[in-house]
């Protein structure tokens, strides 16, 4: 079939155009970059992250302030020296030394100014950085798993680096931008009163600056924005590449890759020259208008000296203002668009504080003690994650101390929302879940974790040492405890074939274990945790056959005289358990040991009948069948 | 790399040079226009004539600096074009680089250090031609010029003048380095930062299973707070060199205001001079600051550089030979003859040992064995992901390494365990390796895959973004989708690694039955752990250690009794057997 597509498959055709279906990176912008200028709600927020280092802001404006105040006096002090100290005709040594002295004085003062103002702010800004990240982290070790179930990982990283950094740059630059305004207040103050003819005239070239501003900023803003648009859009491809690359080769995409990406490099190289181009038009201008006021100094204020309306002195302490004058009006600019980042980074990152914490500990909420009798009852549980939808309706079942119960059921029936309930992940909208006797909802989060420990489908191992992974729930646990506990679950073997054994690393998420080492890890890891109850999602994935009997084998020790409650996939841990419970589109339909259960004829014998090693296994319309058969007798 | 964009570098420097030139003037012309205004307050003749030079040098102050705005104007686009340029050239290469580097490579290296490479490193060589080389020319112009200039008028009051600049650049260029070894420092402790974080937010489960919170905010703040203490350093750094050298530049200004008053007292220079002597400090003081970041950005070039060029100049290991010649298929028969493997990086360890086997167009040969055995490194020889280390593989009687890759991967498909997605729609997902393929071809083949459905059901179906950004996909599915994605190429071998664990069986025998028409023009390898999956194949080959051990169709390894008829066991066992077993070993 469509024999003439396979001639030049993969290549861009001879007429330059692009293959339809071919794409390099996503087009998709993320976020919003700019926000508005100012929002009180925002800054109020962040002011509050601010307000613990309320003393340092005020010791840092200060500093900025007395900083800004040396730097308008230098000029000054200039003009002293030479209308004072070098009048023509009449040269004042003492004056000269004055001056000489009063600049030691206002450079040392300016040192101080300095030094003190930047250290603070640069620390402060730092703190509240560190500050704001811990609290956002904090939050999100409370919030609803709901909220985390649907935000992706790498939404919140992006929230919780590129966001917080974004503020960075803002609050070091404000306290810099109060300096700045003052300073342009300062010269011009200064100027007018020095002279206020020629201070004015001199003025008048500022209008002209800010008009060629309002015309220049929005389009120069929208230029900027491109550049930096094509910038993170050449970069995803080039990201999608480096990860994609096995895919890549092995459905030789190299050349039409390379020629869309091209386009994408060259469409950057055009919007990057462009921003160039606006941000240097305002080079000469700037410096045509220093450069006229300077001239009307010279011409305007050299007539003047001759007239005797003015002194040499003032007229060179204006030309020594006029070359500090742009500067602030520059970073001012600049400050701007800092701020509409830094106003959108807030909105985002006040989004992510502000999330709701659903489950959280009563004020009088009890600690529940190692003591209790380790049953979990199900009293008539609703639960649904959107409570119109109810994933559980009205069950209920009691797992006796010591007792192993396996919940059975079609994918969808409420078995992981079960699970979840007894760990209090989410709240119940009806009727009570209950540990050790106590409504899970009256007992401290914490004291609950300890006393019921989660096996989780896909084994999550966190960066470090095998050790340290087997001892996490456990920080005090001793290399004989985590041995020990290796020993019991079959995990020791192949903990010793490691590189260096228990103190192998483990890289990310533990990639270099296979699925069922990892799996026996979360069981070491579980054991060592020795809680009373013991909750267990079976993995459904493939597991090579020798592994799998390892798993099995280590599920019986890690059952030994804990209460037990196993989400079930496979026959072998079914039949191992005293009782089953069998889920249904969130009813409890059937529940007994297996010999009831079979001799009930319902939708568990059907299952099991189907002889298969994993109901996981059975075809969808077998299923289907068995459920339809199950709920009518 | 400048020497591809002579005519822009060349308008940068002369800019630059010009410019430069226009800046040094001003201090000049408004020492003269003091001078000449002292001059007219005296009054007389050449009062009058100094009145008329007054408007003269108004003048030309104007005029240079309006030329200088626009010299400068143009040495700042020029040079950040040159930049520009060359930051796009270098994108290409590393990015063609990056494609075709070969497995053994991308095995070796995190994906991480590429991109860092990719975006940081590669900004900083842009950013050194951007700005640095300029700065170079501008700065040795105006230091050069400007001391002549000031020593030449006055050597003493010069070398007051100058004595700050030696004290700045030296503290600039030694701060600048060691707030980018702190810098690279503080890189370091983010990252472990990121990771602790990255890590508590995708195992959320984990930590709330254990109740680890306090832990992990334990862990954060140890991360957090090594990195802040070093960021405090920095601050500290940066401001005890910026104050020091704000403060040797009021000093010398000072200085120079002192001998200078004493000198103009004396007559021996003017008021102008000084003024312009005090101007050029000025001038001088924001370039001489800048000295720093110019080491640093050499410094950080050359890092940056040493890596991206060390990237750019490595050799592909798999590439197409010399004489290589396209593929011919003709009988579609592939072999492996005595083949032999060690991945680069442990050539002491064979992965695969002696293999040898035979398959033909129509055929279907199952590969099965325990975890590490090597049955994937066989899928990973027959496209060149990796060149064997002894024997050879032939497809219709060519070696593959004298085919050119082009072909031998459009006559070979690997669907891959680990499937990637694209961001990009399903149906480009599903075209990826056909990108001018029609929509009916696409739809078939999603049928074929039992993917069809499921799309149907999504909210745009086919134009569905999927992918990092995109909905995602369940392992099943995605494997599905690359099935698809693998069924719209017209491949003369055909390789499934692993590629249907995560999906049940009942889908994947209705895959199958959906392939066979399809398998018939091709030969098929199944390599997989549930031997449903591969009980139909004419030949299934048992790998142990790199070697294969047994060889056989189904009912003959069945019948042989060996590790086929064992595995084969305990996967079709009924629970009750196996459980027995269990509980036996366990007491």
């Amino acid at each position: 079939m469509s024999e003439e597509l396979e001639t030049e498959r993969n290549d861009v055709r001879e007429d330059g155009r692009r293959p339809p279906r071919a794409v390099v990176g996503s087009h998709r912008i993320e976020e919003e970059m700019f926000g508005k200028a100012f929002d009180g709600r925002i800054v109020s927020r962040i002011w509050a992250f601010v307000s613990p280092y309320r003393t340092q802001v005020a010791i840092s404006v200060a500093a900025v302030l007395v900083f800004t105040g040396t730097q308008l006096v230098i000029p000054l002090i200039i003009r002293y020296a030479i209308d004072n100290g070098m009048a023509v005709g009449n040269p004042n040594a003492a004056a000269l030394g004055w001056a000489v002295a009063a600049f030691a004085v206002t450079i040392l003062i300016n040192f101080g100014a300095s030094y003190v103002q930047e250290t603070v702010v640069g620390k402060v800004a730092e703190n509240v950085l560190f500050d704001i990240r811990r609290a956002m982290f904090e939050h999100l070790q409370r919030v609803s798993l709901s909220f985390m179930d649907k935000t992706e990982v790498g939404r919140l990283m992006s929230r919780l680096q590129g966001d917080v950094n974004s503020m960075q740059e803002f609050l070091e630059t404000s306290v810099l931008s109060v300096g700045d305004i003052v300073l342009l207040f300062g010269i011009v103050g200064v100027m007018l009163w020095l002279d206020f003819r020629l201070g004015l005239l001199t003025l008048s070239v500022l209008p002209v600056l800010f008009i060629v501003r309002i015309f220049w900023l929005p389009r120069a803003r929208k230029a900027f924005m491109a550049a930096h648009e094509t910038n993170s859009v050449t970069n995803g491809a080039l990201a999608e590449a480096i990860h994609g690359v096995r895919a890549v080769q092995s459905m030789d995409r190299q050349q039409v890759n390379f020629t869309l990406y091209d386009d994408k490099a060259h469409a950057n190289l055009k919007t990057h020259l462009t921003a160039s181009k606006y941000a240097q038009v305002m080079v000469p201008i700037v410096d045509s208008l220093t450069g006229l006021a300077m001239a009307v100094v010279i011409v305007v204020g050299g007539s003047m000296v001759v007239n005797t309306t003015l002194d040499v002195g003032v007229m060179v302490a204006f030309l020594f203002y006029i070359q500090r004058f742009f500067d602030p009006i520059r970073s001012l600019t600049m400050q701007y668009s800092v701020m509409q980042r830094a106003m959108a980074s807030g909105q985002r990152l006040t989004e992510v504080l502000d999330v709701r914490i659903d489950v959280k500990d009563k004020p009088d909420a009890t600690v529940l003690s190692g003591e209790m009798d380790g049953s979990v009852e199900f009293r008539n549980v609703t639960f649904g994650y959107n409570p119109k939808h109810p994933v559980l309706k009205n069950v209920s079942f009691r797992v006796n101390p010591g007792e192993t119960v396996a919940l059975v059921g079609p994918t969808g029936s409420g078995k992981s929302s079960a699970m979840a309930l007894v760990h209090r992940f989410y709240d119940v909208q009806q009727g009570e879940v209950r540990v050790g006797g106590h409504d899970v909802r009256d007992l401290t989060q914490e004291s609950l974790g300890r006393q019921v420990a989660m096996v989780l489908q896909e084994p999550f191992l966190f960066t470090g040492s095998v050790f340290e992974n087997i001892r996490y729930h456990k920080a005090d646990a001793s290399f004989e405890d985590v041995v020990e506990a290796a020993k019991a679950v079959g995990a020791h073997d192949f903990i010793m074939s490691l590189a260096d054994g228990y103190e192998t690393r483990l890289e990310e998420r533990g990639g270099n274990l296979s699925l069922g080492q990892r799996q026996l890890v979360s069981f070491a890891r579980a054991l060592v945790a020795d809680a009373k109850i013991l909750v267990l999602d079976e993995a459904t994935a493939n597991i090579d056959s020798y592994t799998e009997m390892l798993i099995q084998k280590a599920l019986i020790k890690l059952l030994e005289g804990r209460t037990g409650l196993v989400i079930a996939h496979r026959l072998a841990t079914i039949r191992g358990a005293d009782r089953i419970i069998v889920l249904q589109n969130g009813q409890l339909i059937e529940s007994g040991n297996h010999d009831e259960l079979m001799a009930q004829g319902g939708l568990y014998s059907k299952l099991y009948n189907l002889n298969y090693a994993s109901f996981d296994d059975i075809p969808d319309a077998q299923l289907e069948a068995a459920v339809e058969n199950g709920s009518q007798t | 790399m400048t020497l591809r964009h002579p005519w822009q570098v060349s308008i940068a420097i002369g800019s630059t040079i010009v410019a430069a030139g226009l800046q040094l003037m001003i201090p000049l012309l408004l020492g003269r226009a003091v001078d000449e205004t002292q001059a007219a307050f005296t009054g007389g003749a050449a009062g009058a004539a100094a009145e008329e030079a007054l408007w003269m040098t108004a003048l030309v102050l104007l005029i240079v600096s309006i030329l200088r705005g626009l010299f400068t104007m143009s040495q700042n686009y020029y040079s950040e074009s040159v930049g520009h340029h060359i930051g796009y050239e270098l994108r290409l290469a590393c990015y063609e680089k990056i494609q075709r580097l070969s497995f053994s490579f991308h095995d070796q290296v995190h994906s991480g250090d590429l991109i860092t490479i990719g975006m940081l490193d590669l900004e900083g060589v842009r950013m050194f031609f951007s700005t640095a080389l300029v700065r170079v020319v501008l700065l040795s112009i105006l230091i050069g010029v400007g001391a002549y200039l000031l020593l030449s008028t006055d050597l003493l009051l010069g070398l007051v003048a100058l004595s700050f600049v030696p004290f700045v650049a030296w503290r600039s260029s030694v701060t600048q380095l060691r707030l980018r070894s702190t810098w690279l420092d503080l890189q370091e402790r983010l990252s472990v930062l990121t990771r602790v974080m990255e890590e508590n937010l995708g195992g959320i489960r984990v930590v709330r299973a254990f109740a680890a919170q306090l832990h992990e905010m334990g862990k954060f703040d140890k991360a957090s707070k090594s990195a802040l203490s070093l960021a405090h350093e920095r601050v500290g750094i940066r401001v005890r060199n910026t104050s020091a050298m704000t403060f040797s530049f009021f000093l010398s200004m000072g200085l120079v205001l002192w001998f200078g008053g004493i000198k103009v007292m004396a007559g021996e220079i003017s008021v102008g001079t000084l003024a312009s002597f005090l101007t050029f400090m000025t001038i001088l003081q924001m370039p001489v600051r800048q000295l720093g970041l110019m080491v640093n950005s050499f410094a950080r070039a050359s890092t940056c550089g040493s890596r991206l060029f060390g990237l750019l100049d490595l050799d592909i290991a798999v590439k197409d030979a010399p004489d290589a010649k396209p593929l011919v298929v003709t009988e579609g028969t592939l072999r492996f003859e005595n083949v032999d493997f060690a991945y680069p990086a442990q050539e002491a360890r064979p992965v695969l040992k002696g293999v040898s086997f035979t398959g033909r167009r129509g055929e279907t040969i199952g590969i099965v064995g325990p975890p590490g055995s090597g049955k994937s490194t066989i899928a990973h020889l027959i496209p060149r992901f990796y060149d064997v280390t002894g024997g050879r593989i032939t497809l219709d009687g060519q070696d593959i390494r004298k085919a050119t890759l082009a072909t031998l991967r459009k006559a070979v498909a690997v669907v891959q365990q680990d499937s990637f997605l694209f961001t990009t729609t399903i149906e480009n997902n599903i075209a990826y390796g056909d990108p001018w393929a029609k929509e009916r071809r696409i739809e078939r083949a999603a049928e074929s895959a039992q993917l069809h459905n499921y799309v149907l059901g999504l909210p745009s179906a086919y134009g569905t973004v999927v992918g990092e950004r995109g909905v995602s996909l369940s392992g099943g599915q995605r494997q599905r989708l690359s099935i698809a994605r693998a069924l719209m190429l017209q491949p003369a071998v055909m390789v499934f690694d692993d590629s249907t664990a995560a999906i049940d069986a009942a889908t994947e025998q209705r895959i199958r039955a959906a392939m066979r028409k399809y398998a018939e023009d091709r030969l098929t390898i199944i390599i997989a752990h549930r031997l449903s999956s591969l009980m139909h194949a004419d030949q299934i080959l048992f790998i142990e250690n790199g070697e294969i051990v047994e060889r056989g169709t189904h009912e003959e390894l069945l019948a042989l009794g060996g590790r086929y008829k064992a595995l084969y066991d305990l996967q079709v066992r009924p629970g009750d057997d196996v459980l027995n077993e269990v509980q036996g070993a366990a007491q």
